[in-house]
């Protein structure tokens, strides 16, 4: 079953924070609640999954030497989309997420995948491997995003799980900036000490 | 349209017409885009590029100098395309794609230019061109000089600010790294993760700026 491979390889094996550290800068801004995460791996999913199909469709007719011009435009088209429909549709999460929407287009993991992936391989398999993508960068997000959620807000997904004497004096500093870099940090190495078990049990 | 007309203007904001440079707002947007907001350290713009190549100062000199020269000539061509092309055509939905091609083609123009007239900074900058595409930062200072609906004159200022700002963050951390690499850091934490913390730590001086020029 290569097309369940396919589609399971970016949730954990290859997974684009943990394992590839792509798109990191939309990473690390957006998971200040798991709502805003949610919202921001929902949209990188689908211009993910529509690149990717789209690429994988058109891989025999784009001359090779413009094929990342070509690409940029085929991500922006769907990003625009996915701008202006989150704008008419849920525009206070459109707000919150800010620029990061149109950033969407710079993400590396999309044109990574399309470059990497897409481009060699047929429609079928570059949409499971966008799905797969999508998904393991999402449950990134939702990771994170518990963490400073709950630290920050005593709340995950905006339901109370510490008490209002937590939420009073809260540990702030995780929902601010430094609090993703070092919560970020602590799991890339919880990541690579598991790395090291499994390698010393080989 | 004559000469002054233009100018005018290009000197004026979009929105509300007032022409000229207040010095004093001209300053909080300089001080704010260096330390209070730094692109870096606070809004999470150009990360891949400030792990990547802040292993080295001489390479984090060298992005940073080509970081600041592409943003400024992004800005500009951003910020004439909007407010003189798509503003009148009323096409303001196209900006993402509008904006993503001109700066992937004035990389292109640049690096050119560069490798025709000035092959010993294409020798310095010339590797790091590519790289600047696909750097959000560039993208994200566009965008939010559109948003903030600055003036072409703010914008530029700001463009430049928040180069000379990610440029700090950058050799501040190739700083860091190089003695990093003689410390004692737990197996597990080097490379990657013992990076996001020491960045994690400079953020947390950084948020000693909020507040600073309003």
């Amino acid at each position: 079953m290569s097309l369940m491979k396919d589609l399971t390889r970016g949730i954990y094996r290859e997974n684009p924070i943990f394992k590839l550290a792509l798109g990191m800068c939309p990473f690390l801004a957006v998971t200040t609640s798991v709502e805003n995460a949610i919202g921001m791996g929902a949209a990188a999913t689908f211009v993910l999954i529509c690149s990717n199909f789209l690429v994988s469709l058109l891989r025999n007719l784009i001359p090779s030497k413009v094929r990342i011009p070509c690409y940029i435009v085929i991500i922006a088209t769907f990003v625009t989309l996915v701008d202006m429909v989150m704008n008419a549709y849920v525009p206070d999460l459109h707000r919150s997420l800010g620029i990061f929407i149109p950033l969407i287009v710079v993400n590396c993991i999309i044109l990574g995948r399309a470059e990497g992936f897409a481009n060699r391989h047929p429609v079928m398999s570059s949409v499971a491997d966008a799905v797969g993508m999508g998904v393991g960068f999402t449950l990134a997000m939702i990771v994170l995003a518990s963490f400073r959620e709950l630290l920050g807000n005593g709340t995950w997904l905006n339901i109370s799980i510490l008490g209002t004497a937590y939420r009073n004096q809260p540990l702030l500093i995780a929902i601010l900036a430094p609090g993703a870099f070092i919560l970020l940090g602590f799991i890339l190495g919880f990541f690579s000490i598991l790395e090291k078990r499994r390698g010393g049990g080989r | 349209m004559s000469g002054s007309a233009l100018l005018s203007i290009l000197i004026s904001a979009p929105e509300t017409g007032n022409g000229g440079f207040d010095l004093g707002r001209m300053m909080a947007i300089i001080i704010a885009a260096i330390f209070v907001n730094n692109f870096v350290l606070s809004r999470f713009l150009g990360i891949c590029p400030f792990l990547g190549v802040s292993k080295q100062l001489d390479s984090a000199l060298g992005m940073g100098a080509a970081v600041i020269f592409v943003m400024t000539l992004a800005t500009l061509g951003s910020w004439t395309v909007y407010n003189l092309l798509l503003v009148p055509m009323e096409l303001t939905y196209l900006r993402t794609i509008a904006f993503i091609l001109i700066i992937a083609s004035l990389v292109q123009l640049v690096e050119m230019i560069l490798q025709k007239f000035s092959p010993a900074l294409y020798q310095a900058l010339g590797i790091f061109l590519p790289l600047i595409t696909t750097n959000c930062a560039i993208l994200g200072v566009a965008v939010l000089n559109i948003d903030e609906k600055y003036s072409l004159g703010y914008s530029l200022v700001n463009a430049i600010a928040a180069g000379i700002g990610f440029t700090l963050a950058l050799v501040l951390m190739a700083g860091l790294r190089q003695r990093l690499e003689l410390a004692d850091v737990p197996p597990a934490l080097k490379g990657k993760p013992v990076a996001f913390l020491v960045a994690g730590v400079m953020s947390i001086a950084f948020l000693g700026f909020a507040g600073l020029g309003g």
